[in-house]
């Protein structure tokens, strides 16, 4: 079993945190990283920044945009993750948009993935349709490749995911791009329902729009784990790493109760 | 060339095209598909859109032979597909018209609309008072002002300009905002892309409604021209006029095809939107194509004077076409173009519009290597009295001199 899904798979609600790369510096993405680890996320997820990044909200549009503003280069991204991976234990997926991986070459970027310790792929923009060499290269180096199930995808493509999906399917809770939202849809229900079906023993975590402690917590009564990022992004903007922490501490807090 | 390139459907044209989008569009690109699959089946629905081409539109457009402009291209014969004669002034109305009885048939009240000239917000504008839609519209903050005049007439038109703020504030951050309220307001909203760019099936969806461009200039060549052209010139940005009127004439191996890209301040400066001769294969805005990107993957920011040609992207289509060798591209400046949009408004009365100026430019150019004895067809994509501003500022045009 993937490190991810065991993790998911343990008893007790959980949270995926989500932080760019290179926000506002490498150096302090690191850092930013660590903190949620240590802060008891129980996956990270770190993002590389792109120039259209089209599934994103503003909060997390302008923080990579900071990143790229500061030069973020993407060869920096494996030493940034080896940097994470060897302080804090907690699984670290990747989360792309798919032009960066096909310009630094599928394969190139997934052994450099796999070398610096990242468990894995998230990849907004890629369909399964579309992910033949990913699917080849990801096997041969046991990567996890997460893949999205949406409110609108049909029985077939739910299936389709859930069978390709390594470490969990990212079940999108509602229609729409990341930021957080007020009511959470109960579309999410339903989408987790259908990867249910399709294979009762993948991992699903649900993401797009969770920003309270509620919502992970309600999340978690039928899923493997909540998906947090923009509220993370802006509680960093506002106050630093101590902040994150702190936001970090009460989600985590929240779901414990 | 065996088979025929004009059967060439997507999703793939080649290496070129596919579908890389979020999960969450599968299901409405999926639904749009088989609507148009069904649609282009249906006679009512061909006969419906001829009907608006013929009485709205006021298609077919006229062939007009430039004279005097010929003198300035070695002698060649130029030809000008008058697709600026169209209503709202350009050739977008074609595609618009088309997209926006699928939106009916699928029961889409509300259209949203990407835009950097602003002739397709204009046309999509339009098209929504015409049929009682809501419309919004994206376009970049720097295109709001220097095409200020169509964020007025798409305002009067009674749809909603939001001017994107995000990157670098060209068509391509419109875009990207337009996909963003796509996924959002999936359910109620048709996107109704303007180019030949994009997820399938818009690139091939986009290029068959442009197809009446070159279908109709086909045959007008062989009754009132003397037969086929020599070659035919359009300008590219995304690339939907020059596939509109190439798409007719990709079998004729005798017909050369030639597409113009802005080439901003210059081909031997970074400043430019010439994607297809500078670019990379990558994926952009939902297909993979050729793309104006760094080693990373980013994509680079385009200039161009024509804010319809300021794209760091082109459809897949002429990524496949000019990978086979069947259409060449090239490169005109902004300085080359105004020269060419100033030239023909004063040997032929027509103001161009400042995107169709790179090909009126090309042709200047093709022509003088084509030589005597030959003919060049050009689109004539748009009129440019949305370029007025940026012309008399180009040219010094306003004052007391």
């Amino acid at each position: 079993m993937s490190k991810t899904a065991a993790a998911l798979s343990a008893p007790g609600p959980k949270l995926i945190g989500y932080f760019p790369a290179g926000f506002p510096t490498l150096a302090e993405s690191v850092e930013a990283a660590v903190v949620m680890c240590e802060a008891g996320v129980d996956v990270l997820e770190f993002g590389v920044p792109y120039s259209d990044p089209v599934m994103d909200g503003l909060v997390i549009q302008k923080a990579t945009e900071e990143a790229l503003a500061n030069g973020f280069k993407l060869r920096q991204l494996f030493d940034a993750v080896k940097q994470v991976t060897s302080r804090v234990s907690k699984p670290v997926l990747v989360m792309t948009y798919w032009n960066p991986v096909l310009q630094y070459g599928i394969e190139r970027f997934a052994q450099d993935l796999a070398a610096s310790g990242a468990a894995g792929l998230i990849t907004p923009d890629l369909i399964p349709d579309e992910a033949a060499e990913w699917l080849r290269v990801s096997d041969e180096l046991k990567l996890d490749r997460v893949f999205l199930v949406a409110p609108t995808s049909t029985d077939e493509r739910a299936a389709v995911a859930a069978k390709l999906s390594r470490g969990f399917v990212y079940a999108v809770s509602t229609m729409g791009i990341t930021g957080a939202r007020e009511d959470l849809d109960t579309l999410a229900r339903g989408v987790v329902a259908k990867v249910r079906k399709a294979d009762p023993e993948q991992q699903v975590a649900v993401g797009i729009g969770i920003s309270t402690a509620e919502q992970a917590s309600e999340v978690n009564e039928y899923s493997d784990g909540a998906i947090v990022g923009s509220v993370f992004v802006r509680a960093y903007s506002q106050g630093g790493k101590d902040a994150l922490a702190a936001k970090v501490r009460e989600l985590v807090a929240g779901l414990k109760k | 060339m065996s088979e025929s390139l004009r059967d060439q459907t997507g999703p793939y044209f080649g290496e070129f095209g596919g579908r890389f989008v979020p999960e969450s569009l599968i299901a409405a690109l999926d639904e749009l598909e088989a609507t148009y699959r069904a649609a282009k089946a249906d006679p009512t629905f061909r006969a419906e859109l001829a009907e608006l081409h013929k009485n709205y539109t006021g298609r077919p457009s006229i062939i007009t032979e430039a004279k005097r402009f010929s003198e300035y291209a070695g002698g060649a014969r130029i030809l000008l597909k008058r697709e600026d004669l169209n209503h709202t002034g350009s050739h977008k109305i074609n595609n618009v018209l088309g997209q926006a009885l699928l939106a009916k048939r699928m029961g889409k009240k509300r259209i949203i609309a990407e835009t950097g000239a602003g002739q397709h917000g204009v046309a999509s504008a339009t098209a929504a008072a015409l049929f009682g839609l809501d419309c919004v519209v994206y376009m970049g903050e720097v295109d709001t002002e220097r095409q200020a005049l169509n964020v007025a007439r798409m305002r009067l038109l009674g749809a909603e300009v939001i001017p994107v703020t995000t990157g670098s504030r060209t068509l391509k951050d419109a875009i990207n905002e337009a996909l963003r309220d796509w996924v959002t307001n999936v359910d109620s909203t048709h996107y109704l892309l303007g180019t030949v760019a994009g997820p399938h099936p818009f690139p091939e969806m986009v290029r068959d409604f442009h197809s009446v461009i070159g279908n109709e200039a086909r045959e007008q060549m062989i009754r009132d021209f003397g037969g086929l052209p020599t070659a035919v010139a359009a300008c590219v940005g995304g690339g939907s006029n020059a596939i509109g009127i190439f798409h007719a004439f990709l079998d004729d191996e005798d017909v050369r095809l030639v597409g113009y890209e802005a080439a901003g301040d210059g081909m031997d400066t970074d400043r430019h939107a010439a994607t297809l001769n500078f670019g990379k294969p990558g994926v952009l805005h939902g297909a993979r194509s050729y793309i104006l990107q760094d080693e990373d993957g980013q994509t680079v920011e385009s200039h161009s004077i024509s804010a319809g040609l300021d794209y760091p992207g082109v459809g897949p289509e002429h990524s496949w076409l000019k990978d086979l060798g069947r259409a060449d591209y090239f490169g005109i400046s902004d300085a080359e173009a105004m020269d060419a949009l100033k030239l023909l408004s004063q040997t032929e009365g027509i103001i161009p519009a400042i995107e169709t100026a790179h090909a009126l430019a090309g042709a200047l150019k093709l022509g003088k290597e084509l030589g005597a004895g030959s003919t060049i067809l050009i689109n004539l994509s748009g009129r440019g009295d949305k370029d007025m501003e940026t012309a008399a500022k180009y040219f010094g045009l306003i004052g007391s001199k």
